[in-house]
């Protein structure tokens, strides 16, 4: 009998050994890594030599697009169109590896080691968050033409077939009895311009009086009965579950859920809305640590081209070449003023202050009475 | 034969125990201490590293803030609530799970445990839509006036459904354990069902039900993903702690989030702590 129990004996020493041993390797790894990903260094550093004398590229190149949800078939498309021109270009296979989510959670998700090579997200103040941790250089905002901003956007309603509450401008949002569906701007960075642009309507047509336009987005943000965390979250609840008469959404998104459910919904620009920016900026000290710079910037510029231009006006985005712009007539408002943010209110550093952190005039808006 | 059989295993079973599988206390509770922190207690720690650098003043503001507490209120008191109908609702499947055969009994046990590996944000945007009052459910009950979805009843529902399995599984075990013949002798000899249950099945249920209740709670309070649909979030009524947390974080503001982490953190090992205890002196009381 004791012959049969020695065998599992042996059996568990055995294996607490191999975890032990395994702990030990874990511990010791690191070391090796390190010592590896300083080899890596000396190799990249060498192979940046070896570029700079003009020699051959590699066959494939990898590079990473952290990007924000709405994009996801925009980028799709044109990573095809741009992988064609790059190898027709420098005979060099690139693979772009999408990721999507909200903007501001994948802006964190670079600070905290996501080796994006490029950021193509929502909000200005999204990137810069990543410049202020060091990872982008100083000054990518002049570094691409329009503000570093490819294509553009702006804030429309998206209404129920024939519009029943008859809602043509913002000052309809504000009647007793309207529903709106909009996200917080407090967790969803894109809800910020939905407020923003509520918040200028105001300004210019009741006389740019403070009390006056905080009054307005108090009333506007009463109608509000379903405050979701995100712009995608308000799309379902608008479309999927039926809630409210009038959903606050980016014209690309609102073109979308038309496209899926053609004749439930329309589309109601307002008489003044505003210019979204979406940036794009190389995430430079990623690019250099995998030398892949030179491929990023190009992808970034080449969003610039008539052809990507063209892309992003059949996803809805309204491209940055007014030429190619004036292509999309029929399918754009191009008659809705548009204030942005930069000239209307500052930038977003003074947005953000004004408006949006703790205590400042949306907070305000939602205090309890006393 | 058989009981020559009966006898070795036994003997063996209690030579085996006194000759550990696992070599050295040291040793393993080593490989123990090293996985715990390196998975759960080094994680938890940096919660306070994290607010190592911020002044308590600044904590306090910001765990203090009017509209945070309000969360509290929602979050821990939709969490009580769901947890004490997880409980109830969680006996009455657990019984009928290992006391009938029935058919599809066993896809009915299999079921269970659904909530846990559906990804939280499927479960939350398909009970939104459900109970909403353009959906189903929530459309039967908009007709008398109750709105489910976007209010704390639709936050509530959410929680018990990523709860239920926590309960049933604990009670489970026990429940089939526990032998039939204990209630057919309560009952030969002429007690009620209702004191059958009271005075043999419930006391025998309590402590695997005080578990299932912890678990489910320190979940309903954490649970971000299925509830952030179905709540509406407007400040003051139907916002959750784990939104306001990710507003902070939205915000840049790594030491407001931290600081209300570390209150959920505090909270629900308070709770989780207090049933410990109080399963420890149910389970002296009932060992005599």
């Amino acid at each position: 009998m004791k012959k049969s129990v020695n065998p599992k004996r042996l059996f568990a020493i055995v294996l607490s050994l191999v975890m032990i041993a395994g702990l030990f390797a874990g511990c010791s790894d690191k070391g090796e890594s390190a010592g590896s990903a300083a080899r890596g260094s000396s190799a990249s550093g060498s192979a940046a030599g070896d570029a700079a004398a003009g020699e051959a590229r590699p066959d494939t190149i990898e590079i990473t697009n952290v990007s924000y949800d709405p994009t996801r078939e925009l980028y799709a498309e044109y990573n095809e169109v741009f992988a064609a021109h790059w190898l027709e270009e420098t005979g060099q296979t690139v693979v772009v590896t999408q990721s999507h989510g909200g903007s501001g959670g994948q802006a964190r998700a670079v600070i905290e080691g996501n080796e994006a090579d490029v950021v193509t997200l929502a909000l200005e103040g999204d990137v810069d968050a990543i410049r202020k941790e060091g990872l982008i250089d100083e000054g990518w905002l002049s570094e691409l033409p329009n503000d570093s901003s490819p294509y553009t956007s702006t804030i429309v309603f998206l209404v129920r077939a024939d519009n029943p509450k008859g809602l043509q401008d913002w000052d309809d949002l504000v009647k007793p009895g309207v529903e709106v569906i909009t996200p917080d701007p407090k967790t969803s960075g894109g809800a910020k311009w939905n407020f923003l642009a509520a918040w200028a309507f105001s300004d210019q047509n009741y006389g740019g009086d403070e009390e006056k336009n905080t009054q307005f987005v108090k009333d506007l943000y009463a109608n509000v009965t379903v405050l979701d965390s995100g712009a995608r979250g308000s799309t379902t609840t608008f479309v999927e579950n039926g809630q409210g008469d009038v959903l606050l959404a980016w014209e690309n998104e609102a073109f979308l859920a038309i496209e899926e459910h053609p004749g439930e919904f329309e589309i109601v620009t307002p008489s003044l809305s505003i210019l979204a920016q979406p940036s794009v900026a190389v995430v430079d000290e990623n690019a250099r640590k995998h030398g892949t710079e030179e491929v990023s910037e190009a992808y970034l510029e080449f969003l610039y081209t008539d052809e990507a231009q063209r892309i992003e006006g059949k996803y809805y985005y309204r491209p940055s070449n007014q030429e190619i712009l004036e292509e999309f007539s029929d399918v754009f408002n191009l008659e809705i003023k548009l204030v942005n943010i930069t000239d209307d209110f500052g930038g977003w550093d003074a947005a953000n202050e004004k408006f949006f952190n703790d205590g400042a005039i949306f907070d305000q808006i939602y205090a309890r009475e006393a | 034969m058989p009981k020559r059989a009966m006898g070795t295993n036994t003997g063996r079973s209690i030579r085996r125990r006194r000759n550990q599988v696992i070599p050295g206390f040291g040793l393993s509770m080593g490989v123990t201490i090293f996985m715990l922190s390196l998975i759960v207690l080094i994680p938890l720690a940096s919660v306070f590293v994290v607010l190592s650098g911020a002044t308590p003043q600044e904590i306090w503001k910001a765990i203090t803030d009017p509209q945070t507490v309000s969360t509290y209120k929602v979050s821990f008191a939709c969490a009580g609530i769901a947890s004490v109908v997880n409980v109830v609702f969680g006996i009455l499947l657990a019984w009928i799970i290992t006391r009938y055969k029935f058919p599809l009994r066993r896809v009915l046990d299999g079921l269970i445990e659904l909530p846990f590996a559906l990804p939280t944000a499927v479960a939350g945007i398909s009970l939104t839509t459900l109970y909403s009052d353009k959906g189903w459910i929530g459309g039967f009950f908009a007709k008398f006036g109750v709105m489910i979805s976007y209010t704390t009843i639709g936050i509530t529902i959410a929680m018990i459904f990523i709860g239920i399995p926590f309960v049933v599984r604990s009670i489970q075990p026990v429940l089939e354990k526990l032998d039939p013949q204990y209630d057919e002798a309560a009952s030969v000899l002429g007690a009620s069902k209702a004191r059958i249950f009271f005075k043999i099945i419930f006391p025998e249920i309590t402590p695997a039900a005080l578990t299932g209740f912890g678990l489910a709670f320190a979940r309903a309070i954490g649970e971000y993903g299925s509830v952030v649909f179905i709540a509406g979030n407007i400040p003051w009524k139907t916002q959750i702690t784990p939104l306001i947390i990710k507003s902070k974080l939205e915000q840049f503001n790594y030491t407001a989030a931290t600081s209300i982490a570390l209150v959920m953190i505090i909270f629900a090992f308070c709770v989780l702590f207090g049933i410990n205890t109080l399963q420890a002196r149910i389970n002296r009381i009932a060992q005599g």
